[in-house]
Protein backbone atom coordinates (compact mmCIF):
# COMPACT_ATOMS: atom_id res chain seq x y z
CA UNK A 1 0.00 0.00 0.00
CA UNK A 2 1.30 3.57 -0.69
CA UNK A 3 2.01 5.29 2.01
CA UNK A 4 1.49 9.10 2.53
CA UNK A 5 4.42 11.34 2.39
CA UNK A 6 2.99 13.28 5.70
CA UNK A 7 2.73 9.50 7.28
CA UNK A 8 6.50 8.96 6.25
CA UNK A 9 7.57 12.23 7.16
CA UNK A 10 6.00 11.75 11.08
CA UNK A 11 7.67 8.71 11.43
CA UNK A 12 11.42 9.90 10.27
CA UNK A 13 10.79 12.55 12.65
CA UNK A 14 10.30 10.50 15.04
CA UNK A 15 12.97 7.80 14.06
CA UNK A 16 15.75 10.19 13.81
CA UNK A 17 14.78 11.70 17.65
CA UNK A 18 15.13 8.42 18.71
CA UNK A 19 18.32 7.35 16.62
CA UNK A 20 20.32 10.46 17.15
CA UNK A 21 18.32 12.16 19.66
CA UNK A 22 17.37 15.58 17.41
CA UNK A 23 14.12 17.38 18.42
CA UNK A 24 11.53 15.51 15.93
CA UNK A 25 10.60 19.55 15.27
CA UNK A 26 13.30 20.63 13.44
CA UNK A 27 13.30 17.28 11.16
CA UNK A 28 12.15 19.32 8.21
CA UNK A 29 12.13 18.10 4.46
CA UNK A 30 14.71 20.46 3.29
CA UNK A 31 17.13 19.48 5.85
CA UNK A 32 20.62 17.63 5.09
CA UNK A 33 21.04 14.85 7.59
CA UNK A 34 24.60 15.64 7.89
CA UNK A 35 25.12 19.12 7.41
CA UNK A 36 21.90 20.33 9.09
CA UNK A 37 20.93 17.60 12.03
CA UNK A 38 24.71 16.71 12.59
CA UNK A 39 23.52 12.41 11.88
CA UNK A 40 26.33 10.87 11.02
CA UNK A 41 27.37 7.70 8.66
CA UNK A 42 26.81 5.37 11.31
CA UNK A 43 23.15 6.80 13.06
CA UNK A 44 21.99 6.76 9.30
CA UNK A 45 22.51 3.32 9.01
CA UNK A 46 20.49 3.30 12.18
CA UNK A 47 17.88 5.40 10.55
CA UNK A 48 17.48 3.27 7.59
CA UNK A 49 17.60 0.01 9.48
CA UNK A 50 14.57 1.37 11.28
CA UNK A 51 12.51 2.74 8.40
CA UNK A 52 12.99 -0.54 6.37
CA UNK A 53 11.28 -1.87 9.78
CA UNK A 54 8.56 0.66 10.25
CA UNK A 55 7.59 0.98 6.33
CA UNK A 56 8.10 -2.42 5.02
CA UNK A 57 10.50 -1.11 2.22
CA UNK A 58 14.00 -1.93 1.41
CA UNK A 59 16.28 0.68 1.12
CA UNK A 60 19.79 -0.60 -0.54
CA UNK A 61 23.36 0.14 0.63
CA UNK A 62 23.89 1.89 -2.55
CA UNK A 63 20.83 3.94 -2.38
CA UNK A 64 21.49 5.32 1.12
CA UNK A 65 24.56 7.52 0.50
CA UNK A 66 21.89 9.65 -2.15
CA UNK A 67 19.47 10.35 0.70
CA UNK A 68 20.86 13.45 1.66
CA UNK A 69 18.22 15.39 2.81
CA UNK A 70 15.10 14.23 4.49
CA UNK A 71 12.74 15.12 1.75
CA UNK A 72 15.54 12.71 -0.26
CA UNK A 73 14.47 9.73 2.18
CA UNK A 74 10.89 10.39 2.68
CA UNK A 75 10.23 10.36 -1.11
CA UNK A 76 12.28 7.23 -1.44
CA UNK A 77 10.17 5.87 0.74
CA UNK A 78 6.72 6.75 -0.34
CA UNK A 79 8.50 5.67 -3.77
CA UNK A 80 9.49 1.78 -2.35
CA UNK A 81 5.89 1.48 -0.74
CA UNK A 82 4.31 2.16 -4.58
CA UNK B 1 21.43 -51.81 19.07
CA UNK B 2 24.57 -49.28 19.64
CA UNK B 3 25.19 -48.03 22.69
CA UNK B 4 25.55 -44.68 23.29
CA UNK B 5 26.92 -42.11 26.16
CA UNK B 6 24.76 -40.43 28.56
CA UNK B 7 26.16 -36.97 29.57
CA UNK B 8 25.36 -34.24 32.08
CA UNK B 9 24.08 -30.50 32.37
CA UNK B 10 27.02 -28.09 31.73
CA UNK B 11 28.79 -24.92 32.51
CA UNK B 12 31.42 -22.46 32.05
CA UNK B 13 33.61 -23.40 35.05
CA UNK B 14 36.26 -20.55 34.75
CA UNK B 15 37.94 -17.99 32.42
CA UNK B 16 41.32 -16.80 31.75
CA UNK B 17 42.91 -13.95 29.70
CA UNK B 18 46.08 -13.05 27.80
CA UNK B 19 46.24 -9.17 26.94
CA UNK B 20 48.74 -8.18 24.88
CA UNK B 21 51.20 -5.48 26.31
CA UNK B 22 51.63 -3.05 24.10
CA UNK B 23 49.17 -0.48 24.46
CA UNK B 24 48.62 1.67 21.64
CA UNK B 25 46.90 4.89 21.51
CA UNK B 26 44.61 6.58 18.69
CA UNK B 27 47.30 8.82 18.09
CA UNK B 28 49.75 6.08 17.06
CA UNK B 29 47.25 4.44 14.84
CA UNK B 30 45.91 7.82 13.01
CA UNK B 31 49.49 8.63 12.07
CA UNK B 32 49.04 6.09 8.96
CA UNK B 33 45.94 6.87 8.55
CA UNK B 34 43.53 10.10 7.28
CA UNK B 35 41.30 10.04 10.66
CA UNK B 36 41.30 11.31 14.47
CA UNK B 37 41.08 10.38 18.52
CA UNK B 38 37.84 11.86 18.16
CA UNK B 39 36.58 10.10 15.03
CA UNK B 40 37.35 6.88 16.00
CA UNK B 41 35.98 7.31 19.59
CA UNK B 42 33.22 7.90 18.21
CA UNK B 43 32.37 5.55 15.86
CA UNK B 44 33.50 2.30 17.25
CA UNK B 45 33.86 3.95 21.12
CA UNK B 46 37.32 2.49 20.99
CA UNK B 47 40.17 4.28 22.92
CA UNK B 48 43.40 1.96 22.56
CA UNK B 49 44.25 -1.29 21.81
CA UNK B 50 47.01 -3.91 22.47
CA UNK B 51 49.33 -5.05 19.76
CA UNK B 52 51.83 -8.76 20.58
CA UNK B 53 54.71 -8.72 20.37
CA UNK B 54 56.10 -9.31 16.75
CA UNK B 55 57.65 -13.10 18.17
CA UNK B 56 54.29 -14.15 19.69
CA UNK B 57 51.96 -16.14 17.99
CA UNK B 58 48.36 -17.03 18.58
CA UNK B 59 49.47 -20.74 20.21
CA UNK B 60 51.87 -18.20 22.64
CA UNK B 61 48.74 -16.43 23.78
CA UNK B 62 46.40 -18.98 24.16
CA UNK B 63 48.33 -20.85 26.64
CA UNK B 64 48.48 -17.76 29.35
CA UNK B 65 44.88 -17.81 29.13
CA UNK B 66 44.19 -21.06 29.06
CA UNK B 67 46.91 -21.75 31.79
CA UNK B 68 44.75 -19.61 33.77
CA UNK B 69 41.00 -20.71 32.80
CA UNK B 70 42.62 -24.49 34.11
CA UNK B 71 43.48 -23.21 37.10
CA UNK B 72 40.97 -20.72 38.08
CA UNK B 73 38.80 -23.93 37.41
CA UNK B 74 40.59 -25.72 39.85
CA UNK B 75 41.57 -28.87 37.64
CA UNK B 76 44.83 -29.81 35.43
CA UNK B 77 45.71 -29.72 31.87
CA UNK B 78 45.87 -33.57 31.88
CA UNK B 79 41.92 -33.22 32.78
CA UNK B 80 41.00 -31.45 29.77
CA UNK B 81 39.61 -34.02 26.68
CA UNK B 82 38.85 -31.67 23.77
CA UNK B 83 40.11 -28.41 22.95
CA UNK B 84 37.97 -26.44 20.54
CA UNK B 85 40.61 -23.45 19.08
CA UNK B 86 38.84 -20.42 17.52
CA UNK B 87 40.84 -17.93 15.40
CA UNK B 88 41.58 -16.67 12.14
CA UNK B 89 44.86 -15.45 12.28
CA UNK B 90 46.53 -18.93 12.50
CA UNK B 91 49.05 -18.61 9.79
CA UNK B 92 49.67 -22.53 9.64
CA UNK B 93 46.84 -24.36 7.37
CA UNK B 94 48.25 -27.63 9.21
CA UNK B 95 48.58 -28.74 11.94
CA UNK B 96 46.07 -27.03 13.88
CA UNK B 97 46.88 -24.32 16.10
CA UNK B 98 44.69 -26.60 19.20
CA UNK B 99 47.27 -29.72 18.77
CA UNK B 100 50.55 -27.08 18.82
CA UNK B 101 48.05 -25.88 22.23
CA UNK B 102 47.58 -29.43 23.95
CA UNK B 103 51.18 -30.26 23.38
CA UNK B 104 52.32 -27.04 25.09
CA UNK B 105 49.92 -27.61 28.16
CA UNK B 106 51.66 -31.16 28.47
CA UNK B 107 48.47 -33.20 27.14
CA UNK B 108 49.43 -34.68 24.18
CA UNK B 109 46.18 -36.98 24.08
CA UNK B 110 43.50 -34.85 23.94
CA UNK B 111 40.71 -34.26 21.33
CA UNK B 112 41.66 -31.20 19.50
CA UNK B 113 40.26 -28.91 16.87
CA UNK B 114 40.89 -25.40 14.89
CA UNK B 115 37.28 -23.62 14.83
CA UNK B 116 36.56 -20.73 11.90
CA UNK B 117 34.09 -18.65 12.45
CA UNK B 118 35.79 -15.86 12.99
CA UNK B 119 33.98 -13.33 15.27
CA UNK B 120 31.34 -15.74 16.12
CA UNK B 121 34.29 -18.31 16.26
CA UNK B 122 34.10 -18.37 20.57
CA UNK B 123 30.36 -18.91 20.90
CA UNK B 124 30.25 -21.77 17.71
CA UNK B 125 33.00 -23.46 20.55
CA UNK B 126 30.49 -22.91 23.37
CA UNK B 127 28.04 -24.45 21.68
CA UNK B 128 29.96 -27.66 20.64
CA UNK B 129 31.60 -27.95 23.75
CA UNK B 130 28.36 -27.69 25.72
CA UNK B 131 26.81 -30.42 23.73
CA UNK B 132 29.67 -32.35 23.79
CA UNK B 133 29.28 -32.35 27.46
CA UNK B 134 25.76 -32.98 27.22
CA UNK B 135 26.31 -35.67 24.39
CA UNK B 136 28.51 -37.41 26.96
CA UNK B 137 31.16 -36.99 24.54
CA UNK B 138 33.26 -35.18 26.43
CA UNK B 139 33.75 -34.06 30.24
CA UNK B 140 36.31 -30.64 30.38
CA UNK B 141 36.02 -28.99 27.16
CA UNK B 142 38.34 -25.86 26.86
CA UNK B 143 37.47 -23.23 24.34
CA UNK B 144 40.00 -20.69 23.44
CA UNK B 145 39.96 -17.78 20.91
CA UNK B 146 42.82 -16.68 20.06
CA UNK B 147 43.78 -14.03 17.30
CA UNK B 148 47.36 -12.27 16.49
CA UNK B 149 45.52 -9.37 13.90
CA UNK B 150 48.48 -7.62 13.95
CA UNK B 151 50.24 -10.13 11.37
CA UNK B 152 47.07 -9.68 8.80
CA UNK B 153 46.76 -5.74 9.42
CA UNK B 154 46.91 -3.34 7.02
CA UNK B 155 47.95 -0.20 9.44
CA UNK B 156 47.44 1.94 6.32
CA UNK B 157 43.72 0.68 5.59
CA UNK B 158 41.20 3.09 7.10
CA UNK B 159 38.25 0.77 7.34
CA UNK B 160 40.22 -1.52 9.40
CA UNK B 161 43.57 -0.01 10.89
CA UNK B 162 41.75 0.99 13.91
CA UNK B 163 39.67 -2.02 14.75
CA UNK B 164 41.36 -4.78 15.47
CA UNK B 165 44.02 -5.73 17.60
CA UNK B 166 45.52 -9.17 19.61
CA UNK B 167 44.87 -11.10 22.17
CA UNK B 168 43.36 -14.52 23.81
CA UNK B 169 40.85 -15.41 25.82
CA UNK B 170 39.69 -19.22 27.20
CA UNK B 171 36.94 -21.12 29.41
CA UNK B 172 36.85 -24.43 31.05
CA UNK B 173 33.19 -26.05 30.44
CA UNK B 174 32.75 -29.25 32.36
CA UNK B 175 29.73 -31.18 33.55
CA UNK B 176 27.34 -29.33 36.25
CA UNK B 177 24.22 -30.22 38.22
CA UNK B 178 22.10 -27.69 36.65
CA UNK B 179 21.84 -26.18 33.20
CA UNK B 180 24.52 -23.06 32.83
CA UNK B 181 24.61 -23.02 28.94
CA UNK B 182 21.21 -22.04 27.61
CA UNK B 183 20.67 -23.14 23.53
CA UNK B 184 22.73 -21.93 21.39
CA UNK B 185 20.86 -19.59 18.66
CA UNK B 186 22.99 -19.97 15.42
CA UNK B 187 23.46 -19.44 11.84
CA UNK B 188 24.63 -18.04 8.63
CA UNK B 189 23.77 -14.51 6.00
CA UNK B 190 25.98 -16.08 3.52
CA UNK B 191 24.75 -13.44 1.07
CA UNK B 192 27.19 -11.40 2.77
CA UNK B 193 30.42 -13.06 2.47
CA UNK B 194 31.90 -9.94 0.51
CA UNK B 195 31.66 -7.62 4.00
CA UNK B 196 34.07 -9.00 5.68
CA UNK B 197 37.06 -10.70 3.41
CA UNK B 198 40.88 -11.65 3.39
CA UNK B 199 42.77 -9.87 0.36
CA UNK B 200 44.52 -11.61 -1.86
CA UNK B 201 43.94 -14.75 -1.15
CA UNK B 202 47.48 -17.14 -0.26
CA UNK B 203 46.90 -18.05 -4.32
CA UNK B 204 47.19 -14.91 -5.24
CA UNK B 205 49.55 -13.84 -2.77
CA UNK B 206 52.01 -16.68 -4.14
CA UNK B 207 51.33 -16.46 -8.10
CA UNK B 208 51.49 -12.76 -8.36
CA UNK B 209 54.66 -11.09 -7.15
CA UNK B 210 52.84 -7.86 -7.14
CA UNK B 211 50.12 -8.75 -4.96
CA UNK B 212 50.42 -7.66 -1.55
CA UNK B 213 50.34 -9.47 1.80
CA UNK B 214 46.81 -11.02 2.41
CA UNK B 215 45.27 -8.66 4.97
CA UNK B 216 42.04 -8.95 6.38
CA UNK B 217 39.36 -6.12 5.22
CA UNK B 218 35.96 -5.15 5.68
CA UNK B 219 32.98 -2.81 4.34
CA UNK B 220 32.40 -1.43 7.64
CA UNK B 221 28.73 0.29 7.31
CA UNK B 222 27.86 -2.91 5.76
CA UNK B 223 28.54 -4.90 8.72
CA UNK B 224 27.68 -2.23 11.26
CA UNK B 225 23.58 -2.40 9.04
CA UNK B 226 23.56 -6.46 9.03
CA UNK B 227 24.78 -6.40 12.93
CA UNK B 228 21.96 -3.77 14.00
CA UNK B 229 19.49 -5.13 12.54
CA UNK B 230 20.28 -8.99 12.87
CA UNK B 231 22.21 -9.76 15.60
CA UNK B 232 20.16 -7.95 18.45
CA UNK B 233 16.98 -10.39 17.15
CA UNK B 234 19.57 -13.47 17.67
CA UNK B 235 20.01 -12.03 21.31
CA UNK B 236 15.86 -12.26 21.81
CA UNK B 237 15.86 -15.66 19.95
CA UNK B 238 18.64 -16.82 22.26
CA UNK B 239 16.82 -15.45 25.16
CA UNK B 240 13.47 -16.82 24.92
CA UNK B 241 15.30 -20.23 23.97
CA UNK B 242 16.45 -20.52 27.41
CA UNK B 243 12.74 -20.00 28.83
CA UNK B 244 13.99 -16.35 30.38
CA UNK B 245 13.65 -12.85 29.72
CA UNK B 246 15.72 -9.89 29.45
CA UNK B 247 15.01 -8.78 33.05
CA UNK B 248 16.36 -11.93 34.49
CA UNK B 249 20.05 -11.27 33.02
CA UNK B 250 22.31 -9.85 34.88
CA UNK B 251 25.32 -9.02 32.01
CA UNK B 252 25.18 -8.67 28.15
CA UNK B 253 28.60 -9.87 26.87
CA UNK B 254 28.76 -9.47 22.66
CA UNK B 255 31.28 -9.63 20.56
CA UNK B 256 33.53 -6.40 20.87
CA UNK B 257 32.83 -5.24 17.82
CA UNK B 258 32.02 -1.88 17.97
CA UNK B 259 30.42 0.40 20.89
CA UNK B 260 28.16 1.79 18.87
CA UNK B 261 26.87 -1.69 17.48
CA UNK B 262 26.76 -3.24 21.06
CA UNK B 263 24.79 -0.18 22.64
CA UNK B 264 22.44 -0.22 19.41
CA UNK B 265 21.41 -3.89 20.16
CA UNK B 266 20.94 -3.65 23.94
CA UNK B 267 18.34 -0.80 23.21
CA UNK B 268 16.64 -2.75 20.86
CA UNK B 269 16.85 -5.95 22.81
CA UNK B 270 14.87 -3.78 25.32
CA UNK B 271 17.65 -5.34 27.96
CA UNK B 272 17.14 -3.28 31.51
CA UNK B 273 19.57 -0.71 32.96
CA UNK B 274 20.25 -2.96 35.71
CA UNK B 275 21.84 -5.35 32.78
CA UNK B 276 25.62 -4.83 32.93
CA UNK B 277 27.16 -4.25 29.43
CA UNK B 278 30.58 -5.59 28.51
CA UNK B 279 32.58 -2.17 26.96
CA UNK B 280 35.80 -4.06 26.86
CA UNK B 281 36.21 -2.78 23.18
CA UNK B 282 37.70 0.51 24.76
CA UNK B 283 40.79 -0.37 26.27
CA UNK B 284 41.28 -3.65 24.10
CA UNK B 285 39.77 -3.40 20.52
CA UNK B 286 38.31 -5.41 18.21
CA UNK B 287 40.00 -9.03 19.40
CA UNK B 288 37.45 -10.90 17.15
CA UNK B 289 37.44 -14.94 18.58
CA UNK B 290 39.20 -13.28 21.73
CA UNK B 291 37.11 -10.44 22.49
CA UNK B 292 33.95 -12.35 24.45
CA UNK B 293 36.38 -14.24 27.13
CA UNK B 294 38.57 -11.26 27.29
CA UNK B 295 35.14 -9.03 27.83
CA UNK B 296 34.15 -11.91 30.06
CA UNK B 297 37.19 -11.44 32.51
CA UNK B 298 37.41 -7.70 32.38
CA UNK B 299 33.70 -7.58 33.67
CA UNK B 300 34.13 -10.03 36.21
CA UNK B 301 37.12 -8.18 37.96
CA UNK B 302 35.05 -4.76 37.83
CA UNK B 303 31.98 -6.68 38.67
CA UNK B 304 32.83 -9.63 41.10
CA UNK B 305 29.27 -9.62 42.57
CA UNK B 306 28.49 -10.80 38.37
CA UNK B 307 30.14 -14.21 38.94
CA UNK B 308 27.19 -16.93 39.06
CA UNK B 309 25.08 -14.45 37.36
CA UNK B 310 23.31 -14.69 33.89
CA UNK B 311 25.18 -13.12 31.20
CA UNK B 312 23.91 -13.06 27.10
CA UNK B 313 26.82 -13.44 25.24
CA UNK B 314 26.83 -13.41 21.45
CA UNK B 315 29.36 -13.59 18.54
CA UNK B 316 28.89 -12.54 14.85
CA UNK B 317 31.70 -11.64 12.60
CA UNK B 318 32.75 -12.94 8.31
CA UNK B 319 30.90 -15.33 6.77
CA UNK B 320 28.61 -13.57 7.57
CA UNK B 321 28.16 -16.36 10.98
CA UNK B 322 26.49 -16.13 14.46
CA UNK B 323 26.03 -18.11 17.32
CA UNK B 324 24.48 -16.86 20.74
CA UNK B 325 23.50 -18.16 24.18
CA UNK B 326 22.55 -17.27 27.61
CA UNK B 327 25.10 -18.63 30.06
CA UNK B 328 25.43 -19.11 33.62
CA UNK B 329 29.05 -16.97 34.45
CA UNK B 330 32.15 -18.96 36.12
CA UNK B 331 31.72 -18.74 39.77
CA UNK B 332 34.71 -16.59 41.51
CA UNK B 333 37.73 -18.99 41.57
CA UNK B 334 38.65 -20.51 44.77
CA UNK B 335 41.45 -18.01 46.98
CA UNK B 336 44.56 -19.79 46.06
CA UNK B 337 43.80 -18.51 42.35
CA UNK B 338 44.17 -15.07 40.82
Amino acid sequence: MALSQDAVLSGIKEIVEEVAGIPAASVEMGKNFTEDLDVDSLSMVEVVVAAEERFGVKIPDDQVAGLATVGDAVNFIVKASN
Amino acid sequence: MIKVNKGSDSAILSVGAYRAPRLVSNEEIVSKIDSSDEWIRQRTGIETRRFADENVDVIDMAEVAAREAIERAGITADQIDTVIFASITYPLQTPSAATGLIARLGNYKAAAMDLGAACAGFTYGIGLGSDLIRGGTSKYVLVVGSEKFTDFLNLEDRATAFIFADGAGAVVIGPATEPGIGPTVWGSDADSRDAIWMNPSWLEFKNNPNAPWPYIAQEGQKVFRWAVFSISKIGKAAIEASGLKPEDLKAFIPHQANLRIIETMAKDMKLPESVVIADDIRETGNTSAASIPLAMDSLLKTHPELHGGLALIIGYGAGLVYAGQVIKLPPKPAATSK
